[in-house]
């Protein structure tokens, strides 16, 4: 194991520029994963935080008799994503946008603002379809004037966080692709140049996996490296968004090291691949 | 130790170049593997060594069913034997010492081990004050005993040997030839492919001819015809 760990070293020093290329791209297949990966997580917290926010308003009609809007409420209250639900008279929402406007309270005046039906849904059935179905069904009701549920941007959000997806996944999965190529071939080369060690390893007796290992180790230590790189740029890449743009939540230390992880299995699998097919020709 | 029973082997773009053969090598035994160019003599050692498989016929070395080994089979098998070639095998760029014990290293020896059985061996092939040498800082007769000592590493019961003279001139060739017999006087068999005809008349030795793929004189069988398989 110490002697592969050796060959496994010499192999770097044999082609550094190789050896450098690999690691490069590795780091790349996974900054490119990364990045996009920070996007949608930054956004999944920011719709985590709007959804919590998400609230369906419908405005009553004036002059809706109370028992209508009651019966309405116990209705509403009763359908299954529903969580809370609260009758806004007109007197409490002047109430509110007094309270909420400060100096400006005095441009209302009574009866200026409509009585609403406030629906809050439960965690979890805060998205675009479920809010705009609960929606449709309130507005069935013929003494409501308006549904609002701030729709548009939930959504957009939400393609958002799925375009990043794809694009990370996409991008990512092409410098992998690359990735493992160029892995493919230092494998090639470094097998080539070993040719006659490999041999004289074959003709004494050393056994497959033994002739193998260093190939192994070598890729596993590229990708490794390749996945520190990766996180060390999307690191430098949000603390600089971080001082000059938005501050961005970064992964959680079980989401770097898996990053890194996944680096070693590209390089590995990169190897694997190679030295598999171009040994037994040597 | 070594049994060839009715081997034949036909390569794919050449066609035929062992027809038949059976031979047997005692513990112990030496012999010699004779015969003019593209007879055959390399094709059945390796066939010993595994580097080729036979077409027909069964081939047991060193108490293993060499023609039906797969896998790590090949590398278990390899470490009872030792194999010497024409062109020395040696790495350039490693010291005799350290040409030793690759052979060591590779084959999982305990790395303590190591050191100590590389400097008896390249004493026993008396090269103990050039340990640090590299291959071309050695004579031919000096690199193949570097070699010797490598086929020596793993304590082989069986020494093939594809023309180890045949590039040493005949001082050399007599010093190696007499290390190999040395070697098999201390019990370990010897099959030794050669042109050297001279070399082969004065010592006097079991003597396998083969021609065109086939076994035409075996001295064990007392004179002329096939080696029959009770030899
Ligand atoms: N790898 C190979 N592929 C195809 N044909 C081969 C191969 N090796 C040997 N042969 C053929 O098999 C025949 C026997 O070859 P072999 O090398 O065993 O002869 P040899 O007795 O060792 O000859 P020499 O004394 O010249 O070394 C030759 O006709 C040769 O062309
Ligand atoms: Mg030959």
């Amino acid at each position: 194991m110490r002697l592969a760990f050796r060959e496994a070293l010499d192999a770097f020093r044999r082609a550094p520029v190789l050896s450098a290329l690999s690691i490069t791209t590795i780091a790349f297949s996974l900054f490119a994963f990364g990045l996009f990966g920070l996007v949608a997580l930054n956004i999944r917290n920011a719709l985590q935080q709007v959804e919590d926010r998400v609230e369906i308003r419908a405005f009553v009609i004036d002059g809706t008799g109370a028992e209508a809007v009651s019966a309405a409420l116990g209705d509403i209250g009763a359908f299954p994503e529903v969580a809370t639900v609260r009758y806004v008279s007109q007197f409490d929402a002047l109430a509110r946008a007094r309270r909420e406007l400060g100096e400006f309270s005095d441009v209302f005046e009574e009866g200026i603002l409509p009585a609403s039906i406030e629906v809050r849904l439960k965690p979890g059935l805060r998205d675009p379809a479920t809010v705009r179905g609960i929606s449709r069904r309130i507005e069935t009701y013929d003494f409501i004037d308006d549904v609002r549920f701030g729709e548009e941007w939930v959504e957009k959000l939400y393609r958002l966080r799925n375009i990043a997806t794809i694009a990370g996944i996409a991008l990512g999965t092409v410098f992998a692709i690359v990735a493992v190529i160029i892995i493919g071939s230092t494998i090639r080369m470094a097998v080539l140049a070993r040719a006659r060690e490999i041999s004289i390893m074959r003709l004494v007796g050393a056994t497959d996996g033994f002739i193998r290992a260093p190939f192994l180790i070598e890729g596993f230590l590229k990708g490794t490296l390749g996945g520190i790189l990766a996180l060390g740029l999307a690191w430098v890449t949000t603390a600089i968004l971080g001082r000059f743009v938005i501050v961005t939540e970064f992964f959680s230390p079980g989401l770097a090291l898996t990053g890194i992880l996944a680096g070693a299995l590209i390089g590995l699998l990169g190897s694997a691949f190679s030295v598999g097919r171009h040994l037994s020709r040597a | 130790m070594i049994r060839f029973s009715h081997v034949s082997k036909e390569y794919a773009k050449t066609g035929p170049a062992l027809q038949d053969v059976s031979f047997q090598l005692g513990k112990g035994e030496f012999a010699f593997l004779t015969g003019p160019s593209g007879a055959g003599k390399s094709t059945i050692l390796k066939l010993l060594y595994l580097e080729e498989r036979p077409s027909r016929g069964e081939i047991r070395v060193a108490g293993l069913t060499a023609s039906s080994i797969r896998g790590n089979g090949v590398a278990a098998l390899r470490r009872r034997l030792g194999i010497v070639f024409q062109d020395f095998r040696l790495l350039e760029d490693r010291t005799a010492e350290q040409n030793v014990a690759f052979a060591l290293e590779v084959t999982g020896a305990r790395p303590e081990t190591i050191g100590p059985k590389v400097s008896r061996l390249l004493t026993q092939v008396g090269l103990s004050s050039k340990s640090n040498a590299l291959p071309r800082e050695l004579s031919g007769g000096e690199q193949q005993r570097v070699a010797i000592a490598r086929a020596l590493a793993n304590d082989p019961v069986v020494l093939l040997a594809d023309e180890p003279t045949g590039n040493l001139d005949e001082r050399a060739t007599r010093g190696v030839f007499q290390l190999l017999r040395d070697i098999n006087a201390a019990g370990t068999a010897v099959l030794m492919a050669t042109h050297d005809l001279d070399l082969v008349r004065r010592a006097n030795l079991r003597t396998l001819e083969v021609n065109r793929g086939q076994l035409v004189f075996d001295t064990a069988d007392g004179g002329e015809g096939r080696a029959g398989e009770g030899a």
